[in-house]
């Protein structure tokens, strides 16, 4: 009962409380001092900051592009996991265990070598300009393109995709294709019948669980992508380090999470029914 | 189909990081260019004394963090598992679960403001830097060990402590003789997952270090915004199978035991 | 005196009564089973013993003591869990000499006693090796061993069979009851497997919502079950119902007959009452009550016929052949009084 009461403590200091000053931040107003916050009792703005990032174009584009980057991140991830993920199912069981560990390795290994290694392959005499070149064809300028911070992004959450794929995958029964084939459906007809209706709850986890952390990725677009990606992330890095402009970076976190809460909501749902 | 692309998946996730771990030990300056095999660019990082100040920082802060974070984690797990259905069960395990959900940067800016809160009140304590890193690592690695003891916990067969205290151990010889060991595994793994995240972090860091806490993620990150230098990339090799290794370790931690009865012979 | 008496004993989870007042002795030595269906409260009742959970009320004497204050490793028995519950981190050796170690024996004494015991379940080879490493049945026998180590008084044992192959069962409830007749200690074992708790046991006791409807020895239980559920789950029988008429017989219109039960059923006249009569126990002869072959069963050397009454009764008999008559064919039924068992 003593340790609860501990871990109650440690958990509202160094969860609620965090959270809740980003809201008392976000209803202040920026200026001199140490923090550089005026509150509201003290005279500072109440909602200007709210209101800003609610209706400023430049805020309002950076959460819109974010939620269109983490889209397209977690589209692209599903359509590539889901064949990964039934070739892994379908594999015998020895390699299976494998080609999973192949797949999960990346998962947590150094996500800012793997970043180096696509600077290292986008660069301007990086190694697929040297490929093009070999064969005499121009050299393309590929970093610092959306098309290169989209490829990161894959590249990053592509295991995230795979792993409740491959779980709804494996518990899908095998005899129920069988029986569809006894009664004449082919491969596609199988598929589409059989398989990705009993998977769509592992489909909408996977783009979910991608989707989510992707939104608010602020290292990747950082590494790979074109100067004019303003997502959210590197937008509330921006106004907190480089502007000083914490109500404002506050506010945005919060708008963060507020877009984020449907797609955790569903997430969760999917959780307690599965 | 779903083969070919089972092998370009592969290739996508690991050829990649392959080349970079290759031209690591190239001798050119140029990375496409192989220069022949050597190991001079990690000469070159042992002789950068900025980096190894990082890196033995982050070391420590690594180890640190994933050792609070294990005793953390651990307790939250133990009773999200075996406290039952306690007053404000559901706020607590949110609390708990919260660092896996929400975005790095609001993590980091939260934390940050936390600190900056606690030095307004104390006027100056803490001062940012490997401290608060430290700190700020152990609660979000906190939660990966809680979802991996709960999950432990709960797998665990009730009747083995039951099995132990009729056999005459008293509950607390049941925790020592029975439940730790069996969840030693689970606190491992979770140690080791602490530690690569420690050692990957950027964003949170970022917010929560001031100038004297430059982890080592922090220092490779600003010298990836310059670009793929010789000496990063070796860096990068190395943070790459220090990371391969650990989380190996946790894989074959984690493994499920086979403990269905043999086939009777 | 009984070693075991449970006396009045009720269990309640949230509202619903697992046990209630549930009396049961078990005789210093004797080999009980407890037989009863899923949710009869059978694992229940072994668990209160055991001390796990806390009854709302009654006693439980072990020898005489009370065992309500002590916690369930100061409790002077022992239980065989029904997954067995082996330590998966520790060798069969070290999981036989748990209790041993808790108790604080010295090394040498514990090796030797650890070495008898796998010796006395035919293990002595298997010590080092890791519990997911054995069968079903090697499991099953280490499991056995890390009980009876302790020399406990009484052992409670939660569906010790139920684990293994129909092959290997008969085989290890023999040794199971030579163990037991070995070692001395007392067994209570929980069961829903009626040919076991019958083939085992000393004494049988069956329960049904948390209380014990009937014990006594597998001979009685088998030729008198008390009630239309103990009739049912020993199996096989045929149940038959009727209406007490004065001079103590029972008008059965579906037969249709007035049948006279050796035992008397006492109740009033006018009254329904329910006989169990054995499928065995039915003989084929030239007199008695004509009935058609509606469907007939190979039961390996015999045939278990289905027949239907005039009267519209069903009922099952065993031929004592194996090529008895087809279906459609008339036999004339017929059994001893002594065959019909008054239900309560």
């Amino acid at each position: 009962m003593i340790g609860r009461a501990l871990l109650w403590l440690v958990l509202t200091f160094g969860v609620a409380t965090p959270l809740a000053l980003v809201a008392a931040i976000a209803l202040g107003e920026a200026a001199e001092g140490i923090p550089p916050v005026r509150f509201p009792w003290n005279g500072g703005a109440a909602t200007d900051s709210l209101v800003l990032i609610a209706t400023d174009p430049f805020y309002v584009g950076a959460l819109l592009s974010s939620l269109e980057v983490a889209a397209l991140t977690a589209a692209a991830c599903v359509a590539l996991a889901f064949p990964m993920a039934l070739g892994i199912v379908r594999a015998r069981p020895g390699p299976r265990i494998w080609l999973l560990a192949a797949v999960m390795l990346p998962f947590w290994t150094g996500f800012l070598p793997r970043m180096g290694a696509w600077i290292g392959l986008f660069r301007d005499s990086g190694w697929i300009n040297g490929v093009l070149v070999e064969f005499g064809l121009p050299a393309q300028q590929m970093l610092y393109t959306d098309a290169a911070m989209l490829v990161g992004m894959v590249h990053a959450y592509l295991p995230f995709a795979v792993l409740p794929l491959f779980g709804v995958l494996l518990r899908l029964d095998p005899r129920l294709e069988e029986a569809a084939a006894d009664l004449g459906a082919g491969p596609v007809a199988r598929l589409v019948t059989v398989v990705l209706p009993q998977a769509a709850p592992g489909i909408a986890a996977a783009f979910l669980l991608v989707f989510i952390p992707a939104a608010g990725e602020y290292v990747i677009p950082e590494l790979l992508g074109p100067p004019s990606a303003t997502l959210v992330g590197r937008v509330v890095v921006q106004e907190f380090f480089q502007n000083r402009d914490w109500p404002v970076a506050a506010a945005l976190s919060l708008g963060l999470l507020v877009v984020l809460l449907p797609p955790l909501w569903l997430y969760q749902r999917l959780g307690t029914q599965g | 189909m779903r083969r070919a692309a089972l092998c370009f998946g592969l290739a996508f996730l690991w050829l990649p990081v392959l080349l970079l771990v290759g031209y690591a030990f190239s001798a050119a300056r140029l990375p496409f260019t192989w220069g022949g095999f050597s190991l001079r660019w990690f000469g070159a990082l042992l002789a950068n004394e900025r980096l190894v100040e990082a890196t033995l920082l982050s070391l420590r802060v690594a180890t640190g963090a994933a050792s609070l974070a294990v005793l953390l984690g651990g307790g939250i797990g133990w009773v999200l598992a075996r406290h039952g259905r306690f007053r404000g069960r559901a706020l607590f395990g949110a609390l708990a679960a919260a660092p896996l959900v929400l975005p790095e940067v609001v993590t980091g800016l939260s934390l940050l403001l936390l600190a900056v809160a606690v030095q307004t009140l104390t006027e100056g304590w803490p001062q940012r830097g490997a401290g608060t890193v430290l700190i700020a690592h152990a609660l979000l690695a906190g939660s990966y060990v809680a979802v991996l003891v709960q999950a432990r916990l709960a797998s665990l067969d009730p009747a083995l402590e039951e099995a132990a205290r009729d056999l005459g151990a008293t509950p607390a010889a049941v925790f020592r003789t029975i439940t730790l060991p069996l969840v030693a595994p689970a606190l491992a793994a979770g140690w080791l997952l602490g530690f690569t995240l420690s050692l990957d972090d950027v964003v949170v860091a970022s917010f929560v270090s001031g100038p004297a806490g430059t982890t080592l993620p922090i220092a490779v990150f600003s010298m990836l915004r310059l670009g793929l230098t010789p000496e990063v990339n070796a860096l990068a090799a190395l943070l790459l199978l220090t990371a391969a290794i650990c989380m190996g370790g946790a894989a074959i931690l984690l493994r499920p035991r086979v403990v269905a009865p043999k086939a009777e012979g | 005196m009984s070693l075991l008496q449970v006396e009045g004993l009720t269990v309640r989870f949230g509202g619903a009564a697992a046990l209630d007042a549930l009396d049961l002795e078990v005789p210093e030595g004797a080999f009980v089973a407890l037989l009863g269906g899923s949710g009869s409260g059978k694992s229940t009742l072994l668990r209160t013993i055991a001390g796990f959970v806390a009854p709302a009320a009654g006693r439980i004497l072990l020898g005489g003591v009370d065992l309500a204050p002590l916690p369930p490793e100061r409790r002077p028995l022992h239980m065989m869990f029904q997954s067995y519950a082996l330590f998966p981190h520790m060798s069969v050796a070290d999981n036989v000499g748990y209790g041993l170690r808790r108790a604080g024996a010295a090394t040498a004494e514990r090796i030797r006693r650890v070495g008898a015991a796998l010796e006395m379940v035919g293990l002595e080879a298997f010590a080092r090796r890791r519990p997911a490493a054995l069968s079903g049945g090697q499991q099953q026998r280490v499991a056995l061993a890390r009980a009876l180590i302790l020399r406990p008084r009484l052992l409670l044992l939660d569906e010790p069979l139920g684990a293994l192959d129909a092959a290997l069962r008969e085989r290890t409830g023999a040794e199971l009851r030579a163990l037991q007749r070995a070692t001395g200690s007392a067994f209570l074992m929980v069961t829903h497997d009626q040919a076991e708790a019958l083939a085992l046991a000393d004494r049988v006791a069956v329960l049904e919502q948390g209380r014990v409807i009937q014990q006594g020895t597998p001979r009685e239980l088998w030729d008198r079950p008390a009630t239309r559920f103990v009739a049912g789950f020993l199996g096989a029988a045929n149940i038959i119902e009727g209406v007490a008429l004065a001079d103590g017989g029972v008008d059965c219109p579906a037969l249709p007959a007035t049948l006279r039960p050796a035992v008397p059923h006492g109740k009033p006249p006018g009254s329904p009452v329910a006989l169990a009569l054995r499928a065995e126990r039915i003989g084929f002869g030239d007199e008695g009550l004509p009935a058609v072959v509606t469907e007939a069963t190979y039961r390996g050397g015999a045939s278990l016929l289905t027949l239907r009454t005039s009267g519209g009764a069903v009922l099952r008999a065993l031929w004592p052949e194996a090529s008895g008559p087809a279906p459609e064919h008339a036999v004339t039924l017929s059994w001893e009084p002594s065959a019909l068992v008054p239900l309560a």
